[in-house]
């Protein structure tokens, strides 16, 4: 009886009409395209909004022609207010970490490809699945209008620290509606997620089709899998922490505001509440969000690398208990920003323990990629270029954490441009580079057709050379005392790192520009592409092994694959050439299980 | 691929998977129980982040207040909940015997059950209403009190409502047919997950503010 019920879950006839192919589709695979291009028009909108903020780092008081349109009073004559630019900070890092890193390459790929990875038609739950990427647009409309209400988008920061951000229109402009279209934005999204991790799971779980053993599993579908795990409960402990934000807002209650608050001379009206309290649950997701940025890109990675070295990791299993590791130490440790936030003492020791262990399982990552990199004859190409360049980013960005995971130090390098190159590194430029050799990984198997490789590769240089320029300097900048979340650098200990300033913003400029490539690269492939073969880089994973490509709507046309091998018979002799794919029953070699 | 390789195996469209056809789910758990069990997980993250909260507030705040004076309301609401959860036990039960009839009864008592709680429920929140206790302040102490009574016995509450409702809709497309047992247990694992909350939020919520 649970076997029938269990079969039915997740198949649906195909679509005719044009809104159920296109607009409100189940198709996993159109899902995860709608993400993907969600997540494109919010990069280059998080982009856009940083080349702003960069030109006024770097000239304070330039005039940005047209900057007007995009604020009522916060660009008196196209110059910048210092609450504009902490407006358009705060939008930068909210589209960036939550309709960038979060979807792309979590629901976008994930969405795509973990089905079709396990073997299965779609996900249990197709209208779950529907609704998640609405709910997640939706989302995006409430936070993208807040640019149009009273006084603009909130100036508080993605971390949204009370009171300011609890207290309203007296903490600044955007602090009364903004903040209030914030969290609702952000509650939404966390609704969009849940339901996206119910079916990432259940799918990984309950979908697998014959011979297809948890273990058989890529690694970028266990990389989904793990991600979903951290998404089910990091998002449920957010959202409510945002309705208590907004009930603090539009019911007046204290949660998050102290009693005697002055702000801006005047006596706040609330009494009781912990500022504190908001960093907690804030963190508490805020934390593992960071490694719902990352784990997707490591188990990318990880196939994209072992596709071109035709060979598997030195372990696999390690690989994944690493990354499991990852997830549940990630809970542990979000005390680790908030040791200078007045915490007791005795907290900050017990939350610099767990980040130290935490660096473990990322080392070991690191070592595993490296030792099979070792030797390996790897193919090069922009898929393979953008992995070692994650590899390279996360490592460059992962060494500062040791530091700031000390308390001692920390205090001197808490809330510097010492963090902010910190993160950029390790999550937004590495994660990003994730995406990129995702795309150019799949984009054939998505599209029926091959990107530019030529323009991959300048993209790549462009990319890895310029975050480099850009966020290597950020460590200087915090050392040097420069205090992030400043729009001008007046004081006169900073005056001298004014120059640095400029340089960073032309080295933002051009790679910035050095991303049309990539767009361009990608509309212009999706139409003139040559055409793409069912399985160009000779992988072994079930997503190359659909009958058509693009796969057809239930992915395996009227057969379900059976699965017969590990996800990694690569560098072996067989009737193929050097690799075994996952549905053939041909034997492997002597280890082989088939 | 056209051709039958030895890796396929032939499937007429649109007919449903036969299970053989698939790796045995973990644990045996077909997918709909599973998104329920995955659902509590993360609803035990969203109530266990309110009531944490809470914790963390109320150890912060100086004047805190005990106002309630009578367990007996309460009392008679949980008793009233865990009820519901044994009348949904029988009636999950009787669908698996295939007593279509019992099994409807028995949802519908347990919705009925739920429509009790709450109206005890919203009665209790009127009372503390007229004693002057609203969101933002009270007689006896701290704002804070009525601010976070109200959030999470809200939230409580609003998980009891929707229950109710999804109680009366699946007991209705049970019985038409539409959904079979294992969805009136699926179910019944939300409303026993309703009933388990209720009692953490009484003795942290209530007990733990009772006069002295
Ligand atoms: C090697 C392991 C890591 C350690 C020990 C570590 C440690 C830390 C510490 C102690 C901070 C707080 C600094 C401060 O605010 O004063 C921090 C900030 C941050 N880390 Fe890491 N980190 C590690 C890896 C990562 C990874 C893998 C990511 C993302 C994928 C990440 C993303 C962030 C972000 C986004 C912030 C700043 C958040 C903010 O204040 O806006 N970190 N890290
Ligand atoms: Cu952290």
């Amino acid at each position: 009886m649970h076997d029938t019920a269990h079969a039915h879950v997740g198949q649906h006839a195909a679509p005719t009409s044009f809104i159920r192919k296109h607009v409100f589709s189940l198709d996993h695979k159109v899902i995860g395209k709608q993400y993907y291009g969600l997540a494109l028009a919010a990069v280059l909108i998080g982009m856009f909004l940083s080349w702003l903020m960069r030109l006024h780092l770097g000239w304070t008081n330039l005039a940005i022609p047209g900057l007007h349109l995009l604020t009522k009073n916060g660009a008196p004559g196209d110059v910048m207010t210092p609450e504009f630019y902490l407006q358009l900070m705060t939008m930068h890092a909210t589209i960036m970490v939550f309709f960038v890193l979060t979807t792309a390459p979590f629901a976008a790929f994930g969405n795509y490809f973990l089905p079709i990875q396990v073997g299965a038609e779609d996900m249990p739950f197709p209208h779950f699945n529907m609704m998640s990427f609405w709910v997640t647009f939706v989302a995006f409309l409430v936070l993208m209008s807040s640019f149009f209400v009273s006084d603009g988008p909130t100036l508080g920061g993605w971390t949204q620290y009370a009171p300011l951000s609890a207290v309203g229109q007296v903490g600044g402009p955007g602090e009364g509606a903004g903040v209030v279209l914030w969290a609702l934005s952000i509650a939404i999204f966390c609704v969009g997620q849940l339901l996206g991790s119910l079916n990432f799971i259940t799918t990984t779980l309950d979908m697998r089709t014959r011979g297809m053993s948890l273990w058989r599993l890529p690694l970028s579908a266990w990389g989904w899998f793990i991600t979903s795990v951290m998404g089910l409960t990091a998002f449920a402990v957010l959202m409510p922490a945002c309705i208590l934000l907004i009930l603090d807002h539009v019911a007046g209650t204290s949660f998050f505001v102290p009693a005697n608050t002055v702000i801006n001379d005047q006596m706040q009206p609330h009494s009781g509440g912990s500022t504190l309290l908001w960093q907690h649950l804030f963190w508490f997701f805020g934390h593992p969000e960071v490694y719902i940025a990352i784990v997707p890109g490591m188990g990318i990675v990880s196939h994209v690398l072992i596709t071109n070295m035709r060979k598997p990791m030195l372990s696999h299993r390690v690989l994944v208990y690493a990354m499991g590791a990852l997830a549940v130490l990630s809970y542990m440790v979000y005390g680790h920003h908030m040791f200078v936030s007045g915490m007791n003492p005795v907290s900050s020791l017990v939350f610099s323990f767990p980040t130290l262990v935490i660096t473990i399982p990322s080392t070991i990552v690191v070592l595993i990629w490296m030792g099979s990199l070792y030797g390996a004859k790897l193919r090069i190409n922009s898929a393979s270029l953008f992995a070692l360049g994650f590899i390279s980013m996360f490592i460059a960005g992962g060494v500062s954490g040791f530091f700031l995971a000390q308390p001692s130090i920390d205090i001197m390098l808490h809330a510097t441009y010492f963090v902010v190159g910190h993160f950029h590194l390790v999550m937004g430029v590495a994660a990003m580079f994730g995406i990129f050799a995702g795309t150019y990984f799949w984009f054939p198997k998505m599209y029926g057709r091959m990107m530019n490789e030529t323009l991959g590769k300048i993209h790549f240089w462009c990319s890895f050379v310029g975050a480099y320029a850009i966020f290597m300097p950020f460590h200087y900048l915090g050392l040097a005392g420069n205090v992030r979340r400043y729009q001008a650098f007046a004081p006169e200990y900073m005056q001298h790192l004014i120059p640095l300033h400029k340089f960073i913003t032309i080295a933002a400029l051009f790679t910035g520009a050095a991303q049309l490539i990539f767009v361009y690269n990608l509309f212009v492939s999706r139409y003139k592409g040559e055409p793409a073969r069912d399985n160009p880089w000779q992988g072994t994973s079930l997503e190359w092994s659909t009958p058509t490509t693009p796969p057809p709507h239930n992915n395996f046309g009227d057969k379900l694959p059976v699965v017969y091998h590990d996800p990694f018979q690569y560098g072996v002799e067989s009737s193929t050439g050097d690799y075994v794919m996952q549905t053939s029953p041909e034997k492997a070699g002597p280890d082989d299980e088939a | 691929m056209s051709t039958t390789t030895p890796g396929e195996i032939t499937m007429p469209m649109p007919a449903p998977a036969p299970s053989s056809l698939m790796e045995k789910p973990a644990f045996s758990v077909p997918a709909k129980k599973m998104a329920m069990w995955l659902f509590i997980i993360a609803d035990t993250a969203t109530f266990a982040g309110c009531l944490v909260a809470y914790g963390f507030l109320r150890n912060a705040t100086p004047n805190w207040p005990r106002p309630f004076h009578s367990i007996t309301n309460l009392a008679v609401m949980t008793f009233i909940l865990l009820t519901s959860s044994l009348t949904m036990l029988n009636g999950v039960r009787a669908a698996r015997a295939g007593n279509k009839a019992g099994a409807l009864r028995w949802t519908l008592i347990t919705a009925a059950l739920g429509i009790a709680f709450a109206l005890l429920h919203i009665r209790e929140w009127m009372a503390l209403i007229d004693e002057g206790m609203t969101l933002l302040k009270n007689p006896w102490g701290t704002g804070l009190f009525g601010a976070s009574f109200y959030s999470i016995t809200g939230l409580h509450l609003t998980h009891v409502t929707g229950g109710v409702i999804a109680l009366i809709v699946v007991g209705l497309r049970y019985k038409g047919g539409r959904y079979n047992a294992d969805d009136l247990e699926v179910l019944g694992l939300y409303w026993h997950f309703v009933d388990l909350v209720w009692m953490f939020v009484v003795p942290f919520v209530y007990l733990l503010n009772l006069a002295h």
